[in-house]
């Protein structure tokens, strides 16, 4: 009990590195609110394209993308997109190298979702948006869009939550995010407790949002 | 190895598609991909059977079990996996309890696994008519009976779709095992590309995630669909 206290939850230590760790949090949280956006939007843009385009070798493309990227493990995308670089003679700063693994993993994952919500809008609601003298992308934009978002909101919500807890790997090309920081204080203070604080404080972070979450998911199911 | 001209696409081939490097280092990546593999399948079958059973165990809607089981899995759902990896095997040892990389790897993915298992499995259950068990149970099944028969079967199917997407994230966090030094596709990929100063056992290391992973995408896809028409 005493090597527990002393080693996981050492309060003179928490009080020494949460300073640091409180920065870390805020690298973690401008880094997904970066890096969100850039999903939602070109997710949202291959579902538009694997669900509206009449070039079928358009749509092909699509989904070979979206299969592609979805077997990667985002850490190798990372990994390959940092590390291989250089050898193209490109010297990405961490930031780019993560935004780019993110945009590349989190696109394929976030057109899926869409793709489920624009899928599960009825067609009548297209032709009767049209009929009224909606252009296409005026119907995309206020009828179908805008019902597909709401019928898969969970899965957004989740795939949100799951972007956050990937900021992570950013740690392994030493992002100075939540989890690199607390690292790096465990081995100035050769005790673990800080990486069992930031522990701690991703729980704080995304708890709430998990709550959340399984409240919308339970709403739904009510509905239907 | 840094190049300042750009390079020319016969080089650049040569760079990442070495042929040399990677008769040099295939053996390597094979091995990596056997314990990603080996990996992969305990953890899938741990976390299934775990989640499974935590799903039974809230089902008997005992208080105490119950919230012991929502706490876990909201917990186990809050942290990334990489810090739990992170904590078991940098953390634990200072209360003496150390382990191998294998073993921290898949008892947090395994965790993690179960987590998502037991909502999936619960969602299962929670769509059911409460008749269906209601009626079972009339026809003078136990309570054991009429969950292993007429409840869990029903709930299973539904929870088939959620459960494919997360096995496939989960058994790609394998490679997280990499930052804890286990010597699996991309650990195995990324020291011999060291070691070479080439990156093709980095491209033969992400050629074998391919392998290993686009079945398994394909199989999901597949089963999405039969399961949409069948429904």
């Amino acid at each position: 009990m005493d090597a527990l206290l002393q080693n996981f939850f050492n309060l003179a230590i928490y009080r020494e590195v949460f300073p640091f760790l409180l920065r870390g949090l805020w690298t973690t949280i401008w880094l997904s609110l970066l890096v969100i956006p850039i999903g939602i939007v070109s997710g949202l843009a291959l579902a538009l394209v694997c669900t509206q385009t009449r070039h079928r070798w358009l749509r092909i493309l699509a989904i070979v993308y979206i299969d592609f990227f979805r077997s990667f493990p985002p850490l190798v995308l990372l990994i390959l997109i940092y590390f291989g670089a250089p050898f193209l003679g490109l010297e990405l700063p961490k930031l780019v190298a993560v935004a780019i693994g993110f945009m590349l993993n989190n696109s394929s994952y976030f057109s899926e979702v869409f793709r489920a919500g624009i899928e599960s809008v009825p067609s009548g609601q297209m032709e009767a948006a049209r009929s009224t003298g909606l252009t296409r992308l005026q119907a995309l934009r206020h009828v179908i869009v805008p019902q597909a978002t709401r019928n898969v909101l969970p899965d957004l919500v989740s795939n949100c939550i799951e972007v956050i807890k990937l900021t992570t790997i950013a740690s392994v090309v030493a992002l100075p995010e939540l989890l690199r920081v607390a690292r790096d204080a465990q081995s100035l203070v050769y005790n673990p407790s800080p990486i069992v604080l930031a522990a701690l404080m991703y729980l704080a972070l995304l708890w709430p949002l998990v709550r959340w979450l399984s409240r919308l998911e339970h709403k739904n199911r009510a509905i239907a | 190895m840094v190049n300042s001209a750009a390079p020319g696409l016969e080089q650049l081939f040569f760079t990442f598609f070495n042929a040399d490097v990677a008769a040099t280092y295939w053996r390597d990546i094979a091995r990596g991909m056997g314990i990603t593999a080996l990996l992969s399948i305990a953890v899938v079958a741990a976390g299934l059977l775990l989640g499974l059973i935590l799903a039974v165990v809230r089902y008997l809607q005992w208080r105490v079990p119950g919230l012991l089981v929502v706490a876990f899995a909201d917990i186990l759902r809050s942290l990334p996996p990489l810090v739990l990896i992170i904590v078991l095997f940098f953390a634990f040892p200072f209360i003496g309890l150390s382990m191998s990389s294998f073993t921290a790897t898949w008892l947090a993915l395994t965790l993690v696994l179960a987590a998502y298992a037991e909502e999936s499995i619960w969602g299962g259950i929670l769509s059911l008519h409460v008749g269906q068990s209601e009626a079972a149970r009339s026809t003078g099944l136990s309570w054991w009976q009429t969950t292993f028969s007429v409840v869990l079967p029903q709930a299973l199917r539904l929870a088939v779709p959620p459960l494919t997407n997360r096995v496939i994230s989960v058994t790609k966090n394998t490679a997280l095992g990499s930052v804890i030094a286990l010597s699996e596709i991309l650990n195995t990929a990324q020291s011999a590309s060291s070691n070479a100063g080439n990156p093709t056992p980095l491209m033969l290391g992400a050629a074998a995630y391919l392998v290993l992973f686009i079945p398994v995408v394909l199989f999901s896809r597949w089963l999405e669909t039969r399961w949409r028409w069948k429904r």
